[in-house]
Order: C-alpha cells, then sequence, then structure tokens
C-alpha cells in the first residue's frame, strides 16, 4: 500500500470536514496520525524535511516506511501553524539536540503561559557537547513548544510559539 | 565472487549522512537509494529544495547558506549525524572531504569516515610529505623541493631551471600556484604566493619546482582497503583553464603502452607505499617532449571525473568505496578490472564566457539533458532550481561513452547541442567549439591547450576584453 502526498491531502480535509480531533491511520508500512490544531501534540518534523523511520535502523531497506507518511506529518504541522498567523515564532540558530531545562529534571526554561521578553532563555541547544543557550528574540506568552528535550532541531526550525503581548 | 552490491549493504553501515551538496550529494543518493541504504543530507538554508533534499530519505538543515557555517562545520555535522542515528558519513568532494580533522572527528564519535584515514589525508595533503612518500616508493618527482625564503628560491630556480612553479605546500587546486618566467618574476611574485597560501590553507610554506612547458595532466585511479591496492585505469584532465578542470577522459589518449603500464604501476606503488584505504587518485604531470611523468599529488577523496571511471570499468565507484568502509577487503584483484571503451566529460558551469567565465548564479527556468543510451548526466539541476551564488558553480556533469573515442567525442558534441539551460548562462558553447578543434580530435593536447585556445581561435567567441587587447599587443 503506497500513499501519495494527493492522498495525504484528502484525509486532511476529510479530518477537517468531520467532528472528530483526530484520525490514526495504519497500514502496512505506513502510519499515519493527523491531529486537528495540534493542541495536544508535538510534531518535530520541520515542514520539508522528511522524517526517517525511526523503528528500524537495523533492517534496511526501510524504504518503503520511510517517504511516505512524511508530508502528512508536514502538511499537518503546516495546516495546525496556518491556523493562528498572529503568533510568533522562536526559532533555533544553530543545529543541535534541544533542551527546554537548564538540566535533567529541573524546571523548564519557560512553561506553556509563561511570559517571555527578548531575552529571556528558552531553551539549550547542545553541539558537541557545548551548550548553547536559546533567547525568546520576542515578546509574549509562550503557547506552544514544538519540540521536546533531547530533540535534534535544525537550522532555522521552529521551537515555540508566542502570542505577542 | 559477491557483487558490489551485496557486499555495499554486507556491514554495520544502514544509514548514511551525505556532508556535501550539487550534483555529488545526488550521486552518492542514488548509489544510497540503489542499495536501499538510508540516506540523510545536510543542507544549508540556500539547498532546502534542492534536488538531493528530495531524492534523500531525509534532510537536514544545519546552518545558513555561508559554507563555513554549514558545509565546512565539522562540530555541526558531527551532531547532526548523531543525532539522525546515522552509521556513516559520505563527505563527496572538497568542504570537508580532505580536511583530516573531520575524518579523525568522525571516528572519534564512532562514526565510519567513508573515505581514507584521517592519518592518510594528513600525509596527501601536505604536498611535501607527500613529494617524500613518491621518492620512498621509487615514484619520480619534479625536480624541486621547499625553500625558506626567496634567496633559497632564486637559488634552487636557478639549479632547476626557469620556468620554475611556486606552489603551496598545503596547498592544492591551483590556489597558491605562481608560475615564475624570470629571476624578477620569482622575485615579485613569492611573497605573494606565500600569503595567498597562508590564507587559503593556514599555511604560507612554500617550494619551488620545475615547470613543464608542455605537459598533460594524467591520472590514474586507485582502489585500496588499507592493504592491497588496485588501479581502475587512467585519466586525461589536459584541459584546463587557469588550473581548474574542463573536459576529462578515460582512458588518456596517446600515451605509449610502456608509459601507460608506468603510471598505472607508480600510482599503485605510492598508494600501498601508504597503505591506503578507499578511492583515491594519483595525479601525475606527463612531460611530452621528454617522455617522462612526474608525481603531482594525491586526491585522497572521490573525485569529480569519476564518471568517465565507471562508464569504462563499468563498476560504480561509490558503492566500491561503501563495500570498503563496511571493513570488506577488496572484492577485485587487477586481473578483474577490464577496461573497455572511451568516455570523456565536460562540466557544464554556469558561468558566462564572455566576461571572463565569471560565475553567474541565478534561478534556471527551463532544463533539458538529451537522453540517450550512451550519455550520462550527473546534475542536481531541475526546472525551477536556484543556483546559489554562494557555492561552486557547476551545474551538472555531461559524459558519452562509446566504443572508440572518436565516437564518444562526435555524441558529446551532437548532445551538448540538444542542452536547454533556460535562465543562467554557460559555459557549453565553450566546450561545444573545444571538442570541434583538430588538437582535441587528435587527442595530443597539453595543459596549456586551452589558453592558447582562448587567446587565439577561439577569441573572438570567447575572448574577455583585456585578452583581445594583450594578443593585438604581441602582434
Amino acid at each position: 500500500m503506497s500513499f501519495s502526498h494527493e492522498d495525504v491531502q484528502r484525509l486532511i480535509k476529510l479530518l477537517d470536514s468531520s467532528h472528530f480531533d483526530e484520525l490514526h491511520l495504519e497500514a502496512e508500512g505506513i502510519k499515519l496520525s493527523l491531529r486537528r490544531n495540534g493542541a495536544t501534540s508535538t510534531v518535530p518534523a520541520p515542514v520539508g524535511s522528511i522524517p526517517v523511520a525511526t523503528a528500524s535502523p537495523a533492517a534496511p531497506p526501510a524504504r518503503a516506511a520511510a517517504p511516505a507518511p512524511a508530508p502528512a506529518a508536514a502538511a499537518a504541522a503546516a495546516a495546525a501553524s496556518a491556523g493562528d498567523a498572529s503568533l510568533l515564532e522562536i526559532r533555533a540558530p544553530m543545529l543541535g539536540t534541544f533542551y527546554g531545562a537548564p538540566k535533567p529534571g529541573a524546571e523548564p526554561f519557560v512553561a506553556i503561559g509563561g511570559r517571555v521578553s527578548v531575552d529571556s532563555a528558552v531553551g539549550i541547544i547542545e553541539v558537541m557537547k557545548l551548550m548553547n543557550s536559546i533567547s525568546a528574540g520576542t515578546e509574549g506568552v509562550l503557547v506552544e513548544v514544538l519540540v521536546r528535550d533531547g530533540d535534534l532541531v535544525e537550522f532555522d526550525q521552529v521551537l515555540m510559539r508566542v502570542r505577542p503581548a | 565472487m559477491k557483487t558490489a552490491d551485496q557486499l555495499a549493504v554486507d556491514g554495520p553501515i544502514r544509514r548514511v549522512l551525505v556532508a556535501n551538496r550539487g550534483e555529488i550529494a545526488v550521486r552518492v543518493i542514488r548509489t544510497l537509494r540503489r542499495l536501499g541504504i538510508e540516506s540523510v543530507l545536510a543542507v544549508s538554508a540556500a539547498d532546502r529544495n534542492s534536488m538531493g533534499a528530495r531524492l534523500a530519505d531525509r534532510a537536514v538543515c544545519i546552518g545558513p547558506a555561508r559554507a563555513t557555517d554549514s558545509y565546512l562545520s565539522i562540530g555541526t555535522l558531527i551532531e547532526a549525524a548523531r543525532g539522525v542515528g546515522a552509521q556513516a558519513v559520505h563527505p563527496g568532494y572538497g568542504f570537508l572531504s580532505e580536511r583530516a580533522e573531520f575524518a579523525a572527528a568522525c571516528t572519534e564519535h564512532g562514526l565510519i569516515f567513508i573515505g581514507p584515514t584521517a592519518e592518510q589525508i594528513e600525509r596527501v595533503g601536505n604536498k611535501l610529505e607527500a613529494r617524500r612518500c613518491a621518492g620512498e616508493a621509487d615514484v619520480p618527482v619534479a625536480p624541486g623541493g621547499p625553500v625558506e625564503d626567496l634567496p633559497a628560491a632564486l637559488a634552487l630556480a636557478e639549479e632547476i631551471g626557469y620556468p620554475v612553479l611556486i606552489k603551496a605546500v598545503g596547498g592544492g587546486g591551483g590556489r597558491g600556484l605562481k608560475r615564475a618566467n624570470t629571476p624578477a618574476e620569482l622575485t615579485a611574485l613569492f611573497d605573494l604566493a606565500s600569503s595567498e597560501a597562508l590564507a587559503a590553507f593556514g599555511d604560507g610554506r612554500v617550494y619551488v619546482e620545475c615547470f613543464v612547458t608542455q605537459g598533460r595532466h594524467v591520472e590514474v585511479q586507485i582502489l585500496g582497503d588499507g592493504e592491497s591496492v588496485i588501479h581502475l585505469g587512467d585519466r586525461d584532465c589536459s584541459v584546463q583553464r587557469r588550473y581548474q578542470k574542463l573536459i576529462e577522459e578515460a582512458p588518456a589518449p596517446s600515451l605509449t603502452d610502456t608509459m601507460r603500464y608506468e603510471l598505472h604501476a607508480a600510482a599503485v606503488r605510492f598508494s600501498e607505499h601508504i597503505g591506503y584505504r578507499s578511492l583515491g587518485t594519483v595525479e601525475f604531470l606527463v612531460d611530452v617532449a621528454r617522455q617522462r611523468f612526474y608525481f603531482l599529488e594525491m586526491n585522497a577523496r572521490i573525485q569529480v571525473e569519476h564518471p568517465v571511471t565507471e562508464q569504462i570499468t563499468g563498476l560504480d565507484l561509490v558503492a566500491e568505496q561503501i563495500v570498503v568502509a563496511q571493513g570488506h577487503k577488496l572484492r577485485l584483484t587487477q586481473a578483474d578490472v577490464r577496461l573497455s571503451g572511451h568516455a570523456i566529460e565536460c562540466r557544464i558551469n554556469a558561468e558566462d564566457p564572455t566576461h571572463d567565465f565569471r560565475p553567474a548564479p541565478g534561478k534556471v527556468s527551463v532544463v533539458h539533458f538529451p537522453v540517450w543510451p550512451d550519455l550520462r548526466v550527473d546534475t542536481h539541476i531541475e526546472a525551477g532550481a536556484m543556483i546559489p551564488p554562494y557555492y561552486d558553480s557547476m551545474i551538472a556533469k555531461v559524459i558519452a561513452t562509446g566504443g572508440t573515442r572518436e565516437q564518444a567525442r562526435k555524441l558529446l558534441e551532437s548532445s551538448l547541442s540538444e542542452i536547454r539551460v533556460d535562465g543562467v548562462l554557460t559555459n557549453i558553447a565553450l566546450h561545444r567549439a573545444v571538442l570541434a578543434t583538430p588538437e582535441f580530435s587528435e587527442g595530443g593536447f597539453d595543459t596549456g591547450f586551452l589558453g592558447r585556445f582562448l587567446a587565439g581561435s577561439g577569441a573572438a567567441a570567447f575572448g574577455t576584453p583585456t585578452a583581445q587587447t594583450s594578443s593585438i599587443g604581441k602582434r
């Protein structure tokens, strides 16, 4: 079974016109999850990138499994963010491993609903054991965190969204 | 005997981070896809929508367009490779491919570097050390040697005779390379060459070498596993402009059987001497007048011009490289390598031939390459593609193969006229003009050929205003 970009677009439309908030679909070689507004989920894959199948690094060829669901995640993320154009984005200034707290187990730098100012530290990106502090660069109330601790984040990837004060 | 495709997937490598861009990224990803090995392409922000990013199983953005902050950032690439769960890194050519510290960093972080060892890169990257290794392996080097200062350079030049070349110890690719015809020129150029070398390679040391007036650039493709080495034939890359190769072919035309045999043997001797692992190229300068050859340098990576060798050997060199990286011994003996036919490659660059071949980046609106059984096009360009101004200007390699050299040349010439690349200027017309010259047809050209063509019969079409003035001035 293979999925085209059009198929995914159709599913998104289907979900959109329904009264359901989530759609999960599992078939041979693909796994697709769509959520309305993305409120309860995190979408680690930035738009335009294709997540490698995480399940099977030891079992090639994983080709059939890898690329198909990707446009779904990307499209879903795009659909979620397009919902509220007034939000400001905090982006990753470099590629590295993201941490939302100063050390394991500690309180996060900033929680959902918390206020940030331009210089507020909102996270850390580790590159080759060097910890780089990430500042908000903007002002407002944090409404969404799109990455999890330990995620590889790409250069310019959207990490968080902020409602302007 | 197992095939390369079987052995290339037999080992720890399941996912490869490709640390490069452009056509070589596409080339490497194609082999990975064919083999069923997952590919992750590290892209700069300027290359997010490139063909390579689309073909790879995943693309990760490693930084902004500027290469120093992306393709040349060792820490970021290691972090990316580890973060995506790759077992190996393919460096392509250029960028970090011949930086020993990158190979060392990969090894240090448990990543397989698809190439030679850091120590081998270091040894062949230092031109003086490489010359010394050549001497030890009984491979002839051009008369010359290191010089501390200008008086030493003048004394050495007097001994070996003018013209001489000033070369950077840490260099390559033509940078820091100066030709001096007289002691006065050597005096004027010495400091310049040294500071250029310092700026480009972080090492201002230079050496002086005899300049071969009528020389041909012939190189030998080798493949080693750290113990044994075989050669995969030779290539001629004499059609150069300012030391940048433009047309390459395999096998090198107009070599005597003895000379060819000796070149192959010398390349294998040199590589065995340093216990070379992976793909590599040993470059020689063939002195046409004296029928002798000298070791120039070794390139410890896959070459731009590797397709011409693939065309006449029937091998996938990237797959062979991965076989060795998986930890296998060489699967081929020298007798297994069969060379047949002839292949010629033209490097198509986005540049303006009427303005001294300055790079002409831009957006490609329409692109068409002819399709033909013996024609191969390695490219990353498709309609709508941006050719960013940050990187080199090569947009495609067009490779024609034939039973004979003349068949390949004719096919290439006619195919070039069919290529359409709208939106940017290219050097295609120059390639067509060069392929049509009697000198190229006969295959007896040397490294000065293209320069003479541009100043002479090609001046009207391709000469720059300054070049035309100077050629008139000489008369």
